[in-house]
Parts: structure tokens; sequence; C-alpha cells
């Protein structure tokens, strides 16, 4: 184990941050720190840094206890969500920074800062930046170089917060894939911190749901996507209809002739894939209409409307791949029926 | 990073420009209050000064006793600049990084110098130091002389400069945050080492402006220093007393000579800090654009 949480506990004034968290995670893992803003997982992370102090609890880093260790002594790589490079420093400084403030026996030589500040920029692929200053860079490539610069005192953890938050949508797409196959390639335990379910699902390895100060549930995304433990995950981890089984959504569900194969709880979670949209027989007359649609690249999501005459009308997203939807030729307003294949039960 | 480069387009439309009488009326008037209130009075300084000739004019300035007033002003600003530094950047660390009770409180007190009179900032120390004062007893007893004497000049000066760099540092330290130096920590680097290679740097501009303000005030103090000096000639007087002194007592040569000095320093002060400014503008620019 390379990262151990012992019943860490953060409190800032009467607000609970953390609350009793209790977390281990392998070496060489990539895992995420998912929850909505709040959530306490940048407390976390800087508590696992070393720049926040629990009230209460232990933090191992590698087996050893770093509770009281200060972050100078920690061996972590820190990356900031706005970078932190030292603006008065050129791209090339800011990288050796780390290795040139060793003590006088552990500091290596001219020579080999030198070679490997330069390696650390071909890893990084921007070898042709040493000698810019921050400001010149680009926001992505601030990010990367921060990422170099973190890496060059060669830590034991590298900690990331909120690495992609600061930029365009299009640079973090290219980002998120980049710091994946980084990860294959160094294998240092990572842990990043971000509110995206999509970007965890993306680059971790393993994802750990954190909302207010708990841990909802830690698992593979896959994991987490398929078998979300609670009612919060499965909302977080990504788009799902709810149904109360209680609640006069039973009655419409029979009228309206969808199949749910057999109940398990109250609630039940449909994710939108997992509803199968079909034309009606003739005499069924499901009061279940098409509403809109949007395509999303390779998917078509539906907008169903339940034509409900409680007034509830609430919307029930499906999706479907595009050639479905082109052989089923559905117009705006068209009757259809549903089946969902899978749902999620909650109490 | 905060700033936001507002561009002003040069040639304003004809409807928002007023009417040329308004326009230089109003730069004619500034033009002549700052001739009539500041460069006549410069050029009076200058033109008394010289009198008499070169030869006068030389012959006051090396006299001994505005010798000693000018070695006793530089020994003012000798120590209390340093020592205003050191703790205007401790106490904007203390604040800028700091979250503790009483922190509003602080920063008000930081101020005091600036809205008390300087004259009872003297009468402080010589209520507290003097001959009847609180410790006047004990320091006697002891045979060590604060008030009238070179110490109570140091601790006047210092009263009256102590804010201006923790007022200029506060903010720009709040401003920059405090990533850069958490991430020079996470790299290993010591707490003394974090200061003089990341956080020094950034608040150069700011810091070199607060000390050359400080140090202005420090030889041109005249208020407070008066109150605690006892006006000893070549003792205790510093520039701005020997000013006074030398006045008083119709030695107009002298006088305009000392004051000539202090002039200069006031324009050498305005260069420094206009080129200050603009260092500042220009750092703040570069890392607003990016």
């Amino acid at each position: 184990m390379s990262i151990n949480l012992k019943n860490i506990s953060k409190h800032f004034g009467s607000f609970t941050a953390l609350d009793n968290i209790n977390l281990d995670i392998p070496e060489g893992e990539l895992v995420a720190l998912l929850g909505p803003s709040g959530c306490g997982k940048t407390t976390l992370l800087r508590i696992i840094a070393g720049l926040e102090q629990a009230d209460q609890g232990q933090v191992f880093l590698k087996g050893e206890e770093v509770t009281d260790k200060s972050v100078k002594n920690r061996k972590i790589g820190f990356v900031f969500q706005h970078y932190a490079l030292f603006r008065h420093m050129t791209v090339f400084e800011n990288i050796a920074f780390g290795l040139r403030v060793k003590s006088h026996s552990e500091r290596p030589s001219e020579a080999i800062i030198r070679r490997k500040v330069h390696d650390l920029l071909k890893l990084v692929q921007l070898d042709w930046l040493s000698d810019r200053f921050p400001d010149q860079l680009s926001g992505g490539q601030r990010q990367r170089i921060a990422l170099a610069r973190a890496l060059a005192v060669e830590p034991s953890v590298l900690l990331l917060d909120e690495p992609f938050g600061a930029l365009d949508a299009s640079v973090r797409k290219d980002l998120r894939l980049w710091l994946r196959h980084l990860h294959h390639e160094l294998n240092v335990t990572s842990i990043f911190v971000t509110h995206d379910q999509e970007e965890a699902m993306e680059v971790a390895s393993q994802i750990v749901v954190l909302n207010q100060g708990r841990i909802e549930q830690k698992g593979s995304p896959s994991d987490i996507y398929d078998n979300p433990s609670n009612d919060f995950v499965s909302r977080f981890i990504g788009q799902t209809n709810v149904f109360h089984l209680e609640k006069d959504d039973c009655a419409w569900l029979q009228s309206a002739g969808i199949i749910i194969d057999e109940p398990k709880g109250i609630i039940a979670h449909v994710r939108p894939h997992n509803i199968q949209i079909e034309k009606p027989a003739a005499s069924a007359n499901s009061p279940v209409y098409l509403k809109d649609w949007q395509h999303l690249g390779g998917t078509i999501r539906l907008e169903l409307d339940r034509g409900a005459s409680n007034g509830s009308n609430t919307i029930i997203y499906a999706e479907m791949p595009n050639e479905k939807f082109r052989e089923l030729a559905l117009e705006r307003g068209d009757r259809v029926a549903l089946r969902i294949k899978h749902a999620h039960w909650f109490n | 990073m905060n700033t936001t480069a507002i561009h002003i387009p040069s040639a304003k439309p004809k409807a928002l420009t007023d009417s040329d009488w308004v326009r230089h009326g109003f730069i004619g008037l500034t033009l002549l209050i700052i001739g009539l209130f500041l460069i006549l009075p410069l050029a009076t300084v200058l033109i008394e000064a010289f009198s008499k000739g070169w030869t006068a004019y030389a012959g006051s300035l090396t006299h001994p006793d505005t010798l000693a007033a000018i070695r006793l002003t530089l020994l003012t600003a000798a120590v209390t600049v340093p020592l205003t530094t050191f703790f205007g950047i401790s106490a904007a660390w203390a604040i800028a990084r700091f979250d503790f009770r009483g922190k509003n409180i602080l920063i008000t007190l930081i101020d005091l110098p600036f809205s008390v009179s300087p004259v009872i900032a003297g009468l402080i120390y010589v209520l507290m130091f003097g001959a009847r004062g609180w410790f006047g007893p004990w320091l006697d007893d002891y045979d060590i002389k604060i008030v009238f004497a070179v110490p109570g000049i140091i601790l006047a000066t210092l009263f009256v400069t102590f804010p201006f760099v923790a007022r200029e540092l506060i903010p720009l330290m709040q401003e920059m945050g405090h990533e850069e130096e958490e991430a020079a920590l996470s790299l290993g680097a010591s707490g003394l080492r974090t200061f003089f290679k990341v956080t020094l740097p950034n608040i150069k501009w700011g810091l070199l402006y607060g000390v050359l303000l400080c140090n202005a005030r420090a030889m041109g103090e005249f208020g407070a220093v008066s109150v605690v000096s006892g006006h000893i000639r070549g003792l205790t007087n510093t520039l701005p007393l020997h000013v006074e002194i030398t006045y008083n007592e119709y030695d107009f040569v002298g006088s305009f000579a000392s004051a000539s000095l202090l002039a200069a320093l006031a324009v050498v002060t305005l260069v420094v800090k206009s080129y200050l400014e603009w260092r500042q503008t220009l750092d703040r620019k570069v890392s607003g654009d990016a």
C-alpha cells in the first residue's frame, strides 16, 4: 500500500470538511478523488501533501507515518490547479528548482541537473520552451511544466489538484489522455482531484467518490458506473432517470406498460442507455411520446415526455445508437413503448 | 493575473471630448498651481542657497555642524529603514498568510502613525523616557540617555516610518496568494529558502517602493524628531532641524543650502519612485496578459 489514511477528520469552524476518512491506495494506481464542490476532496489532497493539517487521524506514505512531517520532507509532488509556476524563473529554472534546493550532500551536479531537466522537458514534449518564462506559455503548456517540475524530485506520490480545471475544453481532453499514458509510463502512485465525473472515468484506474466529507464509494470506473452503492453515487456518476415506486410512479409505470424485470427496492435509477424504445403495438396506448432529441455524436439522446395527467410532466431520457434511431424512424410527438433493461435499486 | 487590460482608444469620439476652453482651462489651472506652490518654492531654495555664490554655499555645507547633521540624518535612516523593512515584511506575511482573530484591528493599528500627529509621537517618547517619564529615573540610574540623544531620534523616526513598508506589501501579498510558496515547499525548499527564492523576487518592486518612501520620510521627518532631539548643535540635530536652526539665526545661505540637500533628496526619490511604479505595472501587465 502506497498511501494509507486512518480516521482523518478536518473541521473549519463548525463546518465538517472531512468526517473520519479511511482510505488505502495501492502502489501504482491513478486515483481520482471525485465529488461536488465543497465535498472535501481538495482538503483531503492537501492533508496527504502536508499543506493542511488534519484535526485527527494519521497519514502513511509507503508505510511510513508522515502525519507530523512537514511538506518538504514528505517526498510528494504537488500540481496546483493554477499551476503556481515561479513567475520570475524560466521554465528550465522552474523544473530545476526542486533539485537545486536539495541539501549540499544530496544535490546533483550542474551537469546532471541539466540532463535531468531536459529529459523531463522531453517527457512533457516541451523541450523547445526551456528558456521561456511562465507568462509566455499557454495554459496547457504551463500545466505540463508544472507536472515536470513536480516529477523532478522523483516523488513517491504525485498529487494533482483539479489539474485540468483552468484549461479550455479541447486542451483538457488532450491532456487527460496524455496524463493517463504518462502514468502508464512512469507508474508513480497518483491522486487527482476533480469534480468532473467524465474526467474521472476517463483518466483514473480507481475512483473515490466523496460527498459531504465522507467516502461514498471506491472502485474502478466501470464498477462505480455499473454498481453504484447508493443514490448519490448513481446520480453523480452519470445521467440517470429516477423512479419512485412508492409514489404514483408505480401506477404510472404499470399503466404505461413499462416492464421492469422485478422490483428490488423503492427507488429505481435507470441510465439512459438502459431504456429500450420500441414502436408501440397498435393496441397499446402508451402515454409516453417523443418530445425532442439531440445528437451526441455516436448516440442519440431522446427526450420522452411522460404525458402524465397529474401534471408531473417529468422528462425521461433515453439513449440509443444513431442507426437504431434511424431504423425506428420516429417523429416528434410519436407514441413510444419503453422497456427498462436494467435498473439500480435503492431504498 | 487579475488585472484585465482595458484598451482605451487613443482618439476619443468627438461627442465625448470637452470643448477646447474647458480642456485648456483645466490644464492651465493645474500647471499654474504646480508652478506657484511647487516649482517656485523649489527655485527659491536654490536661488537663496546660491545668493552669495558657490563658495558660500559650499562653505556652509562643509561647516562642521552641517556635516554632523548630515551624518546623524544618514545614521537615523540607516537604522530605521532596515528595521521598518523587517517589521513590514513580517507584518505583511502575518496578515497575508495567516487567519487570526483581530487581524483587522492589527491592520488598523499599523496605520496609526499615519493618523497621529508626529509631535505627539515625539511627545510619547519624552513622557516615557524623559527625566520625569515612566522609565526616566531607571534610565538615569544606569546612565542611559534616550531623550535628547540619538536613540530618541531613532525611536521617534521609527514610529513615524513604521507603516510604510507594511502598507505597501500587505495588498501585494494578499493578491499574490500562497500557491507559489506552497509549490516551493512541496519541492523540498526550506521556509527561508522559499522566502528568498520565491516570495522576495515577487514582491521586490513593491518592497523597494515602500523602502524608498520610508527612507524619504526618515530623512525628512521634522515634528517628531524636533520634540525628542533637544536641538543640541553638532550632536542631536538632523538635517531638517538644522535647516530650522540656521534660519532662525538669520544664516539664510546655510539654511537654504541644507534645504537644497533635502530638496535634492525629494527629486531623487520622485524619479526612483516613478521608475519603481513603472516596473511594478510592467510586471503586473506581463502576468496579466498571459
